[in-house]
């Protein structure tokens, strides 16, 4: 993976201060540092039955008070370390429920951390513009939408209008894009979606298996356009079931089970262990 | 299936020579999820003004997009609801004695109510009925609340042309003073915003709210003088002073005058509890006190909407 890592010396960031790492040195530059982290949900609403009514007016009254009756503690990620580089494409790998969501929203910070810490360099963006379309509204109205609520100015969505659109080749089969979002069919909307977060360029992007929908055709075109994002800006994080996409597009992988980091190291050394661990085979 | 843990291969040799802290402190990074302070806060707003707009726009066209009469709703809506209560407070109960032109009284006091009523309650389902939005995206989460105040405002533009009708219909002339209703209406604004935020923080981790707050509105609708004149009502029924200087100087109850004080040539000076002056200086004081206030109430949980 080293080759990838190498800063040239015309790296346009002049201002920026580059490590020199000891044992091989290279030069990299960290986008994000997750000093032992632990995250823990809590849940209510899980009150069995049993005066729950009074459970819930007990928990409103005296809420200060550490865990309440009815309250469970989740304990999602825990102790999880682990430096990003500038360039580098990571994946997130591990079984349902062990906590790839969660660190990823947290390094997005967007759920706080109950211990520990993370730094990072400007603002991660987690590909989640789904959020803030809306279904009865125009495929076009929502690229303009998604793209302001990610932060693009007018004058940027106003640009990058065209590519957005042509990139998730939704016009490819008539004049959808004018149509409401809720005549789309689910791959549509995600091909959609997937292409609005991706026109922006992001410091570091978080993609939370977004690749697991649209054809093959689309799936090869994201990767695609995941592996430009990393050339140009900086870090991508990819969480995702289907391990030839994380093959495809990352150079490391972090395997998170149960919380916690069992391993982490190049993809083709981590993918080997977790398909043992499954027992998936190829 | 074993889950005896491998102990974590450690790619980045960097971690050896520096602590975390001191490696991101060395490059710049920050730690994600840190409240701005309240200059930046402002800042970050500014820029994403474009998405609140955009968002208020869209709500507002989404609304109704489903239905066969379409955007037609944004005005019969409101004159529906006028309908009713001058059947019922109207014709039925009455309560026009000693009120010239009722109807016009009536729609004015439902119309400018209703602009505040929903804006509360828009701005108490403002961070937990968009959980997701919060959850996927980073903005300043104020942009919610403002946003959905900023879409009833654009409900009101339609409340307001439909009461243009209504007036003109009943005989009510137009008059230079009419442009009074766009103060009157921006400082209520500002009112409803700043109120809108703090209800977006108490909604936010107290949901049930949104289940109480139809009550809570009502009542504060029956106590705004919506459908009676404060004035001449509550000495008929020896309320105490204290409760009337209440009721008078309630937020609701003075944009409400302040409005038909505007708008209708019989609600004339006398009309009003206070001296216009006043009346006019009370409205500026609720909208600065809540909109400030409000707002930094807001600011101070920034960090933790979204959780849980």
């Amino acid at each position: 993976m080293a080759d990838t890592l190498i800063e040239t010396p015309t790296a346009p960031e002049l201002d920026e201060i580059h490590e020199v790492d000891e044992t091989d040195g290279e030069t990299r530059t960290p986008t994000v540092v997750a000093d032992g982290v632990d995250i823990v949900y809590r849940v209510t609403g899980t009150g069995a039955g049993r005066g729950s009514a009074t459970a819930a007016l007990n928990r409103i009254i005296r809420r200060k008070k550490h865990a309440a009756r009815g309250m469970r503690e989740v304990h999602a990620v825990r102790n999880v370390s682990f430096t990003a580089y500038k360039g580098e494409a990571i994946g997130l790998i591990g079984t349902n429920g062990s906590g790839k969501s969660t660190l990823l929203r947290a390094v997005a910070g967007l759920l706080p951390t109950e211990n520990g810490r993370i730094y990072t360099n400007g603002q991660p963006s987690l590909l989640g513009v789904n959020a803030a379309m809306m279904n009865d509204l125009t495929g076009e109205r929502n690229v303009v939408l998604g793209g302001l609520a990610m932060g693009m100015s007018r004058e940027q969505v106003r640009e990058r209008y065209d590519d957005i659109v042509e990139f998730s080749g939704i016009n490819e089969k008539g004049d959808f894009i004018t149509l409401p979002m809720r005549t789309y069919s689910s791959g549509m909307a995600a091909r959609l979606r997937f292409s609005i977060a991706a026109a922006k360029d992001h410091d570091v992007l978080l993609i939370d298996e977004a690749l697991a929908t649209g054809d093959r055709k689309f799936q090869k075109r994201s990767e695609a356009r995941i592996r430009e994002l990393r050339a140009t800006a900086g870090t991508v994080f990819l969480v995702s079931h289907n391990n030839k996409s994380i093959r495809d597009t990352c150079d490391r992988v972090l395997w998170l089970e149960r919380g916690e980091l069992r391993m982490d190291g190049p993809t083709a050394e981590v993918l080997q262990e977790y398909e043992k661990f499954t027992g998936a085979g190829k | 299936m074993s889950q005896t843990l491998d102990t974590p291969r450690t790619p980045a040799p960097a971690q050896a020579p520096l602590d975390a802290a001191a490696l991101a402190a060395l490059h710049g990074l920050s730690v994600s999820n840190a409240r701005p302070s309240l200059p930046q806060y402002v800042r970050q707003l500014w820029a994403r003004r474009h998405f609140i707009t955009a968002f208020a726009t869209a709500k507002l066209t989404a609304q109704y997009s489903q239905a066969k009469l379409g955007q037609l709703w944004q005005v019969m809506t409101p004159l529906l609801n006028a309908a009713v209560y001058y059947l019922i407070f109207g014709l039925l109960l009455g309560t026009s004695r000693g009120i010239d032109d009722f109807v016009p009284f009536l729609v004015t006091g439902v119309f400018v109510f209703t602009f505040t009523q929903s804006s509360v309650m828009a701005g108490t389902r403002a961070v937990s009925g968009n959980l997701g939005l919060v959850r996927a995206l980073h903005f300043p989460r104020a942009s919610l609340p403002i946003a959905l105040c900023l879409q009833q405002l654009q409900q009101l533009l339609f409340s307001m042309a439909a009461l243009a009708v209504i007036l003109f219909c009943f005989g009510v002339p137009p008059t230079w003073s009419w442009f009074l209703v766009v103060p009157a209406l921006a400082l209520q604004f500002a009112f409803n915003t700043g109120l809108a935020l703090v209800m977006a923080r108490l909604g936010s981790k107290t949901p049930d709210l949104a289940q109480l707050m139809p009550f809570v509105m009502r009542t504060w609708m029956y106590a705004s003088g919506v459908m009676f004149s404060i004035k001449q009502v509550l000495p008929e029924h020896g309320v105490p002073q204290f409760a009337k200087v209440l009721l008078e100087c309630n937020p609701a109850a003075v944009y409400i005058d302040l409005v038909r004080y505007a708008l209708i040539d019989s609600f004339d000076a006398g009309q009003l509890p206070y001296g216009v002056g006043a009346m006019w200086a009370l409205a500026l004081g609720w909208a600065v006190a809540l909109c400030v206030g409000g707002f930094i109430y807001f600011w101070k949980a920034e960090e933790t909407y979204g959780r849980g």
